[in-house]
């Protein structure tokens, strides 16, 4: 068996809530999840469901309440944050902001924001090899070169995307998260940015974990999509499967109000009310009773844990 | 039989310290008693002026060229300040993007409606006590005697804009103008307020005015959809009509790029080029720069409009 790219266990995030002693928000909790070389993974779910959290948690932005994460065999949980932060590991998982308005520094020109990662964490310094790499990375994502010399704000939506991905991949990374890559651009901007992504990762044999809450658009470009639902992992299946016969209640909801005009007319099962709250969520309720369409007496006297379903295909519901 | 809202041939510019913005040239646009329009297009392309010059709101900047909005034979752009407002309150309504904005911070949600339905109604006391939570419960917040007594913070976005959309269905208006009223909300939440609007206007024969930048959402849910492109409305069409046999450019174009349950990576496409700059001198057809069937006869004035089927028309010398 090979060594998986990423293996996170347990991964656990949970915040103190102010004014409210001993509260805990589960933000993720107790999520395990595998990427393989090459592969890549979509993310899906409800704003505040933590997808973000989850990103931030793998990249080691943040550190976990509990779990571990192997990137390439290596712990990386190991390591404290500020350790993480110094050590070779850190450039092997990049991410990729969903605004690349906020994520680049609007006083830097593009020159700089690409080349600032591969001096922080290449500790390239040779002004010579530094050109060359971001151009290198500039050709790669089919930034013009004339735009290397200007600010965030003389560039479209677009160029500033690719900027944020010209950044992310000029240190090499062998996994890239994108979080929302391209849910602030339009559509046609959007469908270069998609190639542009499965071009790259063709070419440079990177894995992607792609988070976003659009399901026309992760179908695209995974494999293998993960459904998350106030913090847990409620269902793991092959794409394809994952869209035409989903077990879990919440997915079967969410693949249902993707709209689609070649179901104009059809009854299709939909979702009421809000998601309970995530702060000190019952252990043995599930986290979907309350909006789920089956939730019976034994969802409120066990949580369910994820059961298979089929080949490589998981959900966590006591009725799937 | 005349239409509920008619926009006439309207023209709209901004005089801005950096020149003069042609926001709208020539706008034309009907929509029937229960009817739902869809106004699709990039952003930058004119919807939301035109959203806001259908109730008479413009922007100081603005200066109207020539054209008519009328709404129940109401001549929009001439009528008295005090005539519009009520209007606009009664009989119009409508829906932003950003719900918190639109809501007053420091007042319960449920007073909040109530102000609505005291303004335009007859309903005082236990009756409009009754309303409001008759209003709440029809946007499907649960357990809405609570929830009414709530303050926008309290509440998430999700149910924000159902608060939003509560109010202004309140008043059983003839006309809903919604501007991207779901972006940003999640897919389940969208599907509920859609199926709502599309309820709307089948039984009390409500019409809308859609604008979203999403043409899925507007192939599932509306009747007829416009196509604006800098300015101009490019194609209208009965919405099965529109999507299978696209007769402008643009229209195929915005298409192939919009990812759809069934497309894959290979199949989209991008539109080349940008929107061009709407304070510089503009051609006849302001897509020609980017259009692949330019042809001399483009550049000449007028453009005129092609009738390709009953209630399909397209603003193209080289249709498809
Ligand atoms: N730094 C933080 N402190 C407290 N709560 C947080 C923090 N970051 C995120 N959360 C909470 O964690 C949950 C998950 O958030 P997030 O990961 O951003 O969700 P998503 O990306 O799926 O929208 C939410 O309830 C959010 O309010
Ligand atoms: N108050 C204003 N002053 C100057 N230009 C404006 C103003 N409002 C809108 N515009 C311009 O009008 C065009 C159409 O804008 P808008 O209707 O908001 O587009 P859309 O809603 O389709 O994204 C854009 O070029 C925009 O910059
Ligand atoms: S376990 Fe029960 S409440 Fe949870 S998703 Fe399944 S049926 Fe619904
Ligand atoms: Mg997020
Ligand atoms: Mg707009």
């Amino acid at each position: 068996m090979n060594t998986p790219r990423l293996e996170a266990r347990h991964l656990t995030k949970r915040y103190p809530v102010g004014g409210r002693k001993g509260s805990l928000l589960h933000a993720v909790d107790d999520v395990d999840l595998v990427i393989q070389p090459g592969e890549c993974v979509g993310l899906v779910g409800e704003s505040g469901c933590g997808k973000s959290t989850l990103a931030r948690l793998l990249a080691r932005l943040i550190d976990p309440s509990e779990g571990t994460i192997h990137l390439d065999g290596h712990d990386t949980t190991a390591l404290s944050q500020a350790a993480f932060v110094k050590s070779p590991d850190r450039a092997r998982i990049q991410v990729v902001f969903q605004d690349p308005t906020e994520s680049l520094n609007p006083s830097f020109r593009v020159y700089r924001s690409i080349s600032d990662p591969i001096t922080r964490l290449l500790g390239v310094e040779d002004t010579g090899e530094l050109f060359d790499r971001v151009h290198r990375a500039a050709d790669l994502v089919g930034l013009p070169r004339e735009l290397i010399q200007r600010y965030p704000h003389q560039l479209s939506g677009g160029q500033r995307a690719r900027v944020g991905i010209a950044r992310a991949i000029a240190v090499e990374p062998s996994l890239l998260i994108l979080d929302e890559p391209t849910s602030a651009l339009d559509v046609s901007v959007q469908a270069v940015i998609l190639r542009l992504l499965a071009d790259l990762r063709e070419r440079l044999g990177m894995s992607y974990l792609f988070v976003s809450h659009d399901l026309n658009v992760v179908r695209l470009l995974c494999t293998r999509i993960v459904v998350m639902y106030l913090g847990r992992v409620v269902e793991v299946a092959p794409t394809e499967q994952l869209f035409t016969a989903p077990r879990h209640p919440y997915t079967q909801a969410l693949v249902a109000a993707i709209p689609d005009p070649a179901r104009r007319d059809e009854q299709r099962p939909r979702l009421d009310g809000s998601p309970r709250s995530p702060i000190d969520p019952d252990p043995n309720t599930c986290r979907f009773h309350g909006r789920c369409p089956i939730g019976a007496e034994r969802c409120t006297q066990e949580a369910p844990v994820l059961r298979t379903m089929g080949d490589d295909h998981v959900a966590a519901c006591h009725f799937a | 039989m005349s239409a509920l809202l008619a926009i006439e041939e309207l023209s709209l510019v901004f005089r801005t310290r950096h020149g003069t913005v042609r926001a709208l040239e020539d706008v034309s646009l009907t929509v029937d008693r229960g009817e739902i329009v869809g106004v699709v297009g990039e952003s930058g392309s004119g919807k939301s002026v035109m959203a806001y010059a259908a109730l008479g709101l413009q922007d100081a900047a603005a200066q109207v060229l020539g054209g008519r909005i009328l709404f129940g034979g109401l001549d929009m752009l001439n009528a008295a300040p005090d005539v519009l407002a009520a209007t606009r309150g009664r009989e119009v309504a409508m829906i932003f993007q950003s719900p918190r904005t639109a809501l007053n911070p420091i007042r319960k949600v449920g007073q909040q409606i109530a102000d609505v339905l005291l303004e335009h109604t007859t309903f005082r006391g236990a009756a409009l006590r009754a309303q409001v939570i008759e209003a709440l419960s029809r946007v499907r917040i649960p357990d809405p005697e609570r929830r009414a007594e709530a303050y926008p913070f309290e509440l998430s976005g999700g149910m924000c804009q159902r608060v939003m959309i509560a109010m202004a269905l309140a008043c059983s208006p003839a006309l809903l103008i919604a501007d991207e009223p779901t972006t940003g909300l999640d897919v389940t939440t969208q599907a509920v307020i859609m199926d709502l609007v599309r309820e709307m206007s089948r039984t009390s024969r409500m019409s809308t005015l859609l604008i979203t930048h999403d043409l899925g959402l507007a192939g599932e849910y509306c009747d007829r959809i416009a196509v604006m492109h800098a300015g101009h409305i490019v194609e209208i069409a009965p919405t099965v009509e529109l999507l299978a046999r696209p007769a402008h450019p643009y229209t195929r174009q915005l298409l192939a790029s919009t990812p759809t349950p069934r497309t894959t990576i290979a199949d989209l496409v991008s539109i080349p080029g940008q929107l061009p700059d709407l304070r510089q001198e503009l051609p006849a057809c302001r897509f020609s720069a980017r259009c692949e069937r330019h042809i001399p006869l483009c550049d000449e004035r007028p453009l005129p409009w092609t009738v390709v089927a009953p209630g399909h028309a397209v603003r193209c010398r080289v249709p498809l």
